[in-house]
């Protein structure tokens, strides 16, 4: 009888303790789609922000926090790939190695805010870019990193030793067998990885603050040459990103209607990285159909 | 009697060339270590070319082990150790200096569980052919086929080439690897259980293929199951403990053993 209350209990405690979770999820997105959502239109999505009347909307921020999600990874996947490859399967067991491991898992519990004062002293002042969209990306890619190289190194490491042997086995070299069975066996791990890692990479704000900056030029949409100042795709100007906007205009706006921006704006970055995850989960599951042709 | 005496002497050595040119394999005093586990004890013996060669034994008697030294798929496990020699040709397999790449090129291994890529069946098969820089659409379609055939897998597969390899049967897959090790058309093969993971309709149709395969190559079959080494092997090769105690003809090894260890095993007294 002990036993069974007991086991009663367990459950109980344990259903408790995922029922909470769930619940604070829907009531937070419940919260901020309920505030957000009405305030999303075509023109609050596109429109540039305003400094100091009501109806500005975040369209170029929007565009910001997608390029500097955009160049981050495109710096951060290769680099990842290439940590992930060679802890996965040329680092030998030894003190070079666990130092390694060690200076990855401490650089993926740095707090961002410290990664954002680093970027400030080296990306943004060093190098002599000020605020610029690469001195963001390159802060975000130290931020994004290690979680990239583990990922990848979990990937690789998940493939099964068979492939590996049945490559090497045929007489190819081990890098070829890298190239041609493992990374390509890996390639849905890696890549829902990398989604779930541009998720976190576009709400993060307190890396941009002192890093892409405050304030967005006024930008020419029409405008595609890359080293134009007003171009949205210059990559040496600010940009202030979603996230960034949303802490802004809540604790320095001076426009009237700051909340209702601040919620509009809120939602639009939840539902982003909402989406992340479920087209990271489809993309994955997608892909691992079509390599193992199973139904 | 001079000139006869020399007659004789020439013949002597003839002989020895012709039996040097049987041997594909000439294994001298073989010691495998992990770590301090000595997994295979001081073995020596004469691989035959165009032979099939069954290495039988308990589970853990080095069998596997000595397998996978050929190849040099033990390099993979960083606390092994080798001494002895493999002769291969003129170059010793173990040698440090050799190129392990090529090598794996003219000694192909199929393994226990098969392993076939998460690619198309044609893609399993060009994978390597590829790496060798065979590009031309005709020439590798000509390979692909032929190593099917020789594979007994053409007919079978030869409407669905480019449907995953993933989607076979077991038996299916393996006859897949094995024509994967064809594609680059190996001296030696070596195969490591590679019926145990399958059913006994798969099973006897990879051991029609073997004796098939005996024609073209020489085949080193290390296998848990008696009757298939005596049904498909010529000769076979006892291993207790990681020492090699009897070697000889299959049909001797199964109907006169020698050592009383082997009589013991093969009549299911013990492993």
């Amino acid at each position: 009888m002990n036993s069974r209350i007991t086991n009663r209990i367990a459950t109980g405690v344990f259903f408790a303790c995922a029922a909470l979770i769930t619940l604070v999820l829907a009531g937070l997105l419940g919260y901020i789609l309920y505030h957000g959502i009405a305030i999303i239109n075509w023109d609050f999505l596109t429109s540039p922000s305003s400094s100091f009347r009501a109806g500005g909307g975040i369209g170029p921020q929007l565009f910001n926090s997608f390029y500097i999600l955009l160049i981050t990874m495109i710096i951060t996947v290769p680099l990842g790939l290439g940590g992930g490859i060679y802890m996965a399967e040329y680092a030998k067991p030894g003190k070079l190695t666990s130092i390694i491991r060690t200076s990855i898992e401490v650089l993926a519990s740095l707090p961002s805010i410290v990664l954002g004062m680093f970027g400030l002293l080296v990306f943004v002042n060093l190098t002599g870019w000020g605020y610029s969209i690469l001195s963001g990306a390159l802060t975000l890619t130290i931020f994004n990193l290690p979680i990239m190289v583990r990922e990848c190194e979990d990937a690789i490491r998940a493939v099964p030793r068979d492939q590996r042997e049945a490559g090497l086995a045929l007489g190819t070299t081990h890098w070829h067998t890298i190239k041609k069975v493992l990374v390509p066996s890996a390639f849905p791990t890696i890549l829902s990885g990398a989604i779930l890692a541009s998720g976190r990479v576009f709400g993060e704000a307190a890396a941009l603050l002192f890093t892409a900056g405050l304030t967005t030029p006024r930008l020419d949409f029409g405008n595609w040459n890359p080293f134009s100042p007003d171009s949205p795709l210059n990559i040496f100007r600010p940009a202030e990103t979603l996230a960034v906007h949303i802490w802004a205009v809540n604790s320095e706006g001076l426009i009237p209607d700051a909340r209702a921006v601040a919620d509009g704006a809120s939602a639009v970055l939840i539902i982003s990285v909402l989406l992340f995850n479920l087209i990271a989960r489809a993309l994955g599951r997608f892909i691992h159909k079509r390599l193992t042709a199973s139904k | 009697m001079q000139l006869t005496l020399e007659r004789t002497e020439t013949e002597e050595v003839l002989q020895k060339v012709e039996e040097a040119n049987k041997i594909a394999l000439d294994v001298r005093n073989l010691n495998i270590y992990y770590g301090d586990n000595h997994a295979v004890k001081d073995v020596s013996m004469a691989i035959e070319k165009n032979k099939v060669t069954a290495l039988i034994g308990p589970s853990g008697c080095g069998k596997s082990t000595f397998l996978r030294s050929i190849n040099r798929m033990n390099d993979l496990i960083p606390s092994s150790r080798v001494d002895g020699t493999i002769q291969y040709d003129d170059v010793n397999l173990l040698d440090k200096q050799i190129d392990v790449v090529a090598l794996r090129k003219e000694i192909g291994m199929v393994f226990q569980k098969p392993n076939p890529f998460p690619k198309s069946i044609y893609n399993n098969l060009t994978y390597a052919l590829r790496y060798y820089g065979m590009k031309q659409k005709k020439v590798l379609d000509e390979v692909v086929e032929e190593s099917l055939r020789k594979a007994a897998l053409w007919d079978e597969v030869k409407d669905r080439l480019h449907e995953s390899a993933l989607s076979l049967s077991g038996g299916q897959q393996q006859r897949l690897c094995i024509a994967r090790s064809l594609t680059m058309k190996p001296n030696i093969l070596l195969l490591d259980e590679p019926a145990s993971a399958l059913d006994p309709i798969a099973t006897s149709k990879i051991e029609d293929l073997i004796l098939e395969l005996k024609k073209d190559y020489t085949i080193i079959i290390v296998t848990h199951h008696m009757k298939q080494a005596s049904r498909i092997s010529d000769k076979t090769a006892f291993f207790l403990n990681g020492e090699l105690i009897e070697y000889g003809k299959t049909k001797q090894i199964f109907t006169n053993p020698h050592e009383e260890q082997t009589e013991n095993y093969i009549s299911g007294r013990f492993g």
